[in-house]
């Protein structure tokens, strides 16, 4: 009959691991980042791409949601008009908190080739953004890297900042 | 014939370089043959309306007539010479050479593959009279033209800007239209969002996207390595590194690391 081997070497003798509240919440959201499906352009292919079985998202926790009060991430996929200023604000307002942004390619960055009337010039104007990925459009692996580094970034910050406003540019 | 004198001093601002010879190319207008299904077509448009000009170009049929009578001509059009479609219809900005727009209407006869087009001189401000009564495919194509071009169109059905924002200033397929668009066209997000008096603190120099800053060579973060916003060009040197990798070197609470010797290689399938 297999036993239970417990290592009373390891964590004092007991067969518990000892952390840290923050490490705990942060494993927690940094592993189950659900993305506010969210495709405005080309970027949105990729994004689809990134999502479905060969770059396989769901293994990174990430599930793309239709719903932004379901959402933790929004990946702004394509080029932001004008029009759709407002509509994105509102849907960023409407995600819970915690939240983050990653813009994803050039559009969204800077607003890439088309510096026109009609584009606004980088997410970041109307949305704070975390992660800014370049690109024309990014490719799969580059979303992919760009969530590990959000995690990577939500692993490293405490559990419960006090929601300080981030920063427009 | 000697070319006009064109002065040559100003030639160095011009960013890129114009042809002297250049002729802008004109497609031949050739009259209308006799006993031509184009000619039975044009008598049909001149028994409803009067006809300015008529010609054939790219073999197709082009009329000319006042705006007050374009559905008089679509009409007869339509209902005597079998042009059941509309495929397109939009204007053409000649506000600085003439001081308004051309309107065309773009027929097709579909049971004789034929092409027909109507076009009309509006001045600016003048309106046309709508021809959706006549065209269900008008409607969205004259909502479409008030929208970019600002030709107003008479008793349509529900005349609403089709591709910008309803609250737009401005109609942006016009040629004095500047191309990053007009003050309002500038802020319009902002104004929108957070209120007119966020412009103060954004600043005017933060909206212009090709702004190039002389200390954008030197004041930023470079891969793998952070500097606070805005910090003076002393501290491009003193730059706090931040190590690039995939994952945290010491590996990440509760999840295990991927290792190669623990795994197992299937060489056939099951």
């Amino acid at each position: 009959m297999a036993q239970h081997q417990v290592n009373y070497a390891q964590s004092g003798g007991l067969p518990v691991a000892l952390t840290t509240v923050d490490k705990l919440l942060n494993w927690g959201r940094s592993n189950s980042l659900w993305a506010l499906t969210y495709g405005l352009a080309c970027c949105a292919i990729e994004m689809m791409a990134s999502g479905a079985s060969r770059y396989d998202f769901d293994r990174f926790g990430v599930i793309f949601r239709a719903s932004p009060r379901q959402a933790d991430v929004m990946i702004v996929a394509g080029t932001l008009t004008k029009k759709h200023a407002e509509f994105i604000r509102r849907l960023y307002d409407q995600m819970t908190e915690p939240k983050w942004v990653i813009s994803m390619g050039s559009c969204a960055n800077t607003g890439g080739m088309f510096n026109t009337y009609a584009t606004v010039q980088g997410a970041d104007r109307v949305i704070p953004v975390d992660l800014y990925l370049p690109g024309c459009a990014p490719r799969p692996e580059t979303l992919q890297y760009a969530m590990m580094l959000l995690q990577q970034k939500i692993r490293r910050e405490s559990a419960n900042k006090s929601q300080k406003p981030k920063r427009l540019v | 014939m000697m070319r006009p004198y064109q002065p040559k001093k100003n030639v160095q601002k011009k960013a890129y370089y114009t042809d002297r010879f250049w002729v802008a190319p004109r497609i031949p207008e050739e009259p209308v043959p006799e006993n031509s299904p184009y000619a039975e077509d044009l008598k049909a448009v001149k028994k409803a309306c009067k006809v300015l000009n008529a010609y054939i170009q790219r073999g197709q049929l082009v009329i000319y007539i006042n705006p007050e009578e374009n559905v008089a001509a679509l009409k007869a059009l339509k209902e005597t010479r079998g042009y059941e479609m509309l495929s397109e219809l939009s204007a053409v900005d000649f506000l600085a050479q003439r001081g308004g727009f051309e309107v065309f209407y773009q027929l097709l006869n579909l049971s004789e593959a034929r092409r027909l087009r109507v076009k009309c001189f509006v001045k600016e401000n003048q309106a046309v009279e709508s021809v959706n009564p006549l065209f269900r495919s008008a409607d969205w194509a004259e909502r479409e033209m008030w929208d970019l071009m600002g030709v107003k169109v008479n008793n349509h059905p529900y005349l609403k800007r089709l591709i910008m924002p309803d609250d737009w200033e401005g109609h942006p397929l016009r040629k004095d239209y500047p191309l990053e668009g007009d003050e309002f066209a500038q802020w319009y997000e902002v104004d929108k969002i957070f209120g007119k008096e966020a412009r103060d603190i954004i600043g005017p120099e933060n909206r212009d996207p090709g702004r190039v800053d002389r200390y954008d060579t030197e004041r930023f973060a470079r891969l793998g390595h952070e500097v606070p916003r805005g910090a003076p060009a002393e501290m491009a040197d003193k730059e706090e590194e931040t190590p690039l990798s995939y994952q945290e070197e010491e590996g990440v609470f509760l999840i295990e690391k991927f290792s190669e010797e623990n795994s197992k290689v299937l060489d056939k399938r099951k």
